[in-house]
């Protein structure tokens, strides 16, 4: 891990209409965070919290309403030209929740990993292609016979692992795993995360990795923003986050989650979180640094407070 | 009919063997499955999908799908043979003495029928209650597993509520006409952690006040450690491991259980540790394979697990594994790290 900032997210927002005259719906409000080079970033929050929504957002699946997202030093929202376009594409790439959704079901394993170095036109012979795409099949724990049969001839978990070879045959910097463990079973989901974590040490992946579930989370980023109601609410390392949270939907959420533990988890106290009103125009609610890379979301009035306590 | 008391078997099923007729041959989904539940208690079954739960607990409901064949055991709720009941027989007790509650709250309402009217439904037709009274009982339900403004929400239709609010009314159309066993097919799983948390304990506090016992499935070992007083582990059909909470987390035998336990991360898990992979899949249940099912997983499998199936070992009275692991004769293998050590460390910390 470097200190180089791969990705970069200014005050990003994503607000949508239902119909014109009605209120925006905030599904992402003022966001600001930054991914290191090799590093692990866990986004983590309830469902409709804003989390896929800021994925799909970076990764430019849907048009910022405003704010700016950096990558690779490059300024990536709003209209690039076709090269640039393509050079964003081939170096971020995307995981799914759903493998069984997101594999065509009438393409053959092969032209569903290969479609993207073909677009991006990567490797232009057909050899090089395929001996690229062996490569990537052996990486993720299938064999070459896989690659001529269809996508409904796998289970769930090789399913998720096609889709990740799709994702890296193109050589990206950075992906962004949007649940991509959720939709399998228990005994297939610990397949993936391994081979998730042994690709990012082999190749320094960087990966911004999206999930409700925190015990995973806290496993498997260095980093992790909470994310409740489109904000960011709290941002630190993974074992201060979980040692010492501070914000109180944090606290919440930390407290809802079950342990495997009998004599601990019967004595379990779970701590209610209410949803506060919104933060008015004038409470200039941001991350704020309580203690050195451990962000806090406060408004002015409760920041004051808190400094003087 | 008597009273059960406390601790009482309230429903007792034996050796129950069930399969599919498909296309390809017949799929032996149940393959003598016994566990009982006692009055009061909460009886949590666990496995990976497709081991078997939730046609277990079908069969129990008898809402098997029409090519379901059963082939031998016997299900018993207080004392009266279910598995031989007439649909019609069974449907006395089917809602009334017996409730289910479904996964996906979603699907389990009706989309165009109101909510009130979904809780009524029951009412008017099990207990035959006249109009009012059965809008009444429903306010009171819907007051009792937290739905805020019931008078108001009464009239509103399911997609109106969200996924922690609809669990909430299928938990009181079970409850409605006052069941004594609570079936939860992964009541959870679809819902946030933090709704999560609320509904077990809606749950809880629903069967400590109806004196309820309830069957619980699910594959999330936090949840069976929250609520469960005993746990069955199935593996392919088969009951594999059951003892009470403590020992299945505390001292685990069976291999499989072992896996489970370390497969997913939990909070204290660190980022060293890696995480127990169960290699391959289900077995092919069409032809189920010789002698134990987990052999081909299991990294402690010996000659004899291709060879026999393991009977329950008993490990204490409650506590009983099926594998050749706890015979006299197999070596001394003991729980494998790191959950060796994840277990000394839970047993060493003050609760």
């Amino acid at each position: 891990m470097t200190d180089e900032r791969i990705l970069e997210v200014k005050h990003l927002c994503k607000f949508f209409y239902a119909g014109k005259h009605s209120a925006p719906m905030k599904a992402v409000n003022d966001v600001s965070f930054h991914i290191n080079r090799g590093e692990t970033l866990g986004l983590v929050g309830e469902s409709g919290c804003g989390k896929t929504t800021t994925g799909r957002t970076v990764i430019r699946l849907y048009q910022p309403t405003s704010g700016e997202v950096w990558f690779n030093g490059k300024r990536i929202d709003g209209k690039l030209n076709a090269e640039e376009a393509r050079a964003v594409t081939s170096k971020m790439q995307m995981v799914f929740q759903d493998p069984v959704a997101s594999l065509n079901p009438r393409m053959t394993v092969e032209e569903i990993i290969c479609e993207g170095v073909k677009i991006n036109n990567l490797y232009p012979s057909r050899e090089e292609r395929r001996k690229q795409m062996y490569r990537m099949l052996d990486m993720v724990g299938l064999t070459r016979e896989h690659a001529t049969r269809y996508p409904h001839e796998f289970s769930g978990g090789q399913r998720q692992r096609i889709c990740i070879a799709r994702a890296l045959i193109t050589q990206p910097d950075m992906i962004i795993a949007d649940e991509p463990i959720s939709a399998l079973d228990v005994s297939i989901q610990a397949q993936i995360l391994n081979i998730l974590s042994d690709l990012r040490k082999e190749l320094g992946l960087t990966i911004l990795f999206i999930a409700h579930d925190l015990s995973v989370v806290k496993y498997f980023s260095n980093r992790v923003a909470v994310m409740n109601a489109g904000r960011i609410v709290e941002l630190s390392s993974s074992r201060e986050i979980y040692d010492a949270p501070m914000h109180d939907y944090t606290k919440s959420l930390l407290s809802a989650i079950p342990v495997p533990d009998p004599r601990v988890e019967k004595k379990r106290k779970r701590i209610s979180y209410d949803r506060r009103q919104d933060y008015g125009p004038d409470d200039h609610p941001q991350l704020r640094e309580v203690r050195p890379e451990h962000f806090v979301l406060m408004s002015d009035s409760e920041w004051e407070a808190y400094q003087k306590a | 009919m008597n009273e059960y008391q406390k601790g009482e078997r309230i429903l007792d099923v034996q050796d129950l063997e069930l399969g599919f007729n498909t296309y390809a041959g017949q799929v032996q989904a149940l393959r003598g499955v016994s566990f009982h539940l006692n009055k009061g208690e909460t009886l949590a079954i666990v496995g990976e999908s497709g081991s078997g739960k939730s046609v277990t607990i079908k069969t129990v409901t008898k809402l098997l799908a029409p090519n379901a064949v059963i082939k031998g055991g016997s299900i018993t709720y207080k004392g009266q043979d279910i598995l031989n009941m007439t649909d019609k027989q069974f449907s006395q007790l089917r809602g009334s003495e017996i409730s289910v509650i479904f996964q996906d709250p979603l699907s389990s309402l009706d989309p165009v029928m109101k909510i009130g009217k979904q809780i009524t439904e029951t009412l008017r037709i099990k207990l035959k209650m006249p109009r009012e009274q059965a809008k009444a009982r429903a306010l009171e339900l819907m007051a009792a597993v937290g739905i805020p403004e019931p008078e108001k929400r009464f009239d509103e239709f399911p997609f109106q509520f969200s996924g922690g609010m609809r669990q909430r009314i299928v938990i009181a159309i079970a409850l409605a006409c006052n069941p004594e066993v609570l079936i939860c097919d992964e009541p959870t799983t679809a819902l946030d952690v933090t709704i999560q948390s609320q509904i077990l304990e809606l749950i809880g506090e629903l069967q400590r006040k109806n004196d309820l016992s309830v069957i619980f499935i699910t594959h999330d070992l936090g949840v069976v450690a929250n609520v469960a007083d005993r746990v069955c582990v199935m593996y392919a059909g088969k009951i594999v491991e059951t003892g009470t909470v403590e020992e299945i987390f505390y001292d685990p035998r069976h291999p499989y259980t072992w896996s489970l336990l370390t497969s997913m991360p939990s909070l204290a898990t660190s980022a060293e540790d890696k995480l127990t992979v169960i290699p391959g899949s289900l077995p092919n249940m069409v032809h189920p394979p010789k002698g134990d099912a987990f052999a081909a997983r299991n990294r402690f499998a010996m000659k004899i697990d291709f060879e026999e199936e393991p009977p329950m070992f008993k490990i204490s009275d409650t506590h009983y594994a099926a594998t050749w692991l706890e015979h006299p004769d197999a070596p001394k293998i003991g729980i494998p790290e790191p959950l060796k050590s994840r277990i000394a460390a839970q047993l060493a910390r003050e609760v």
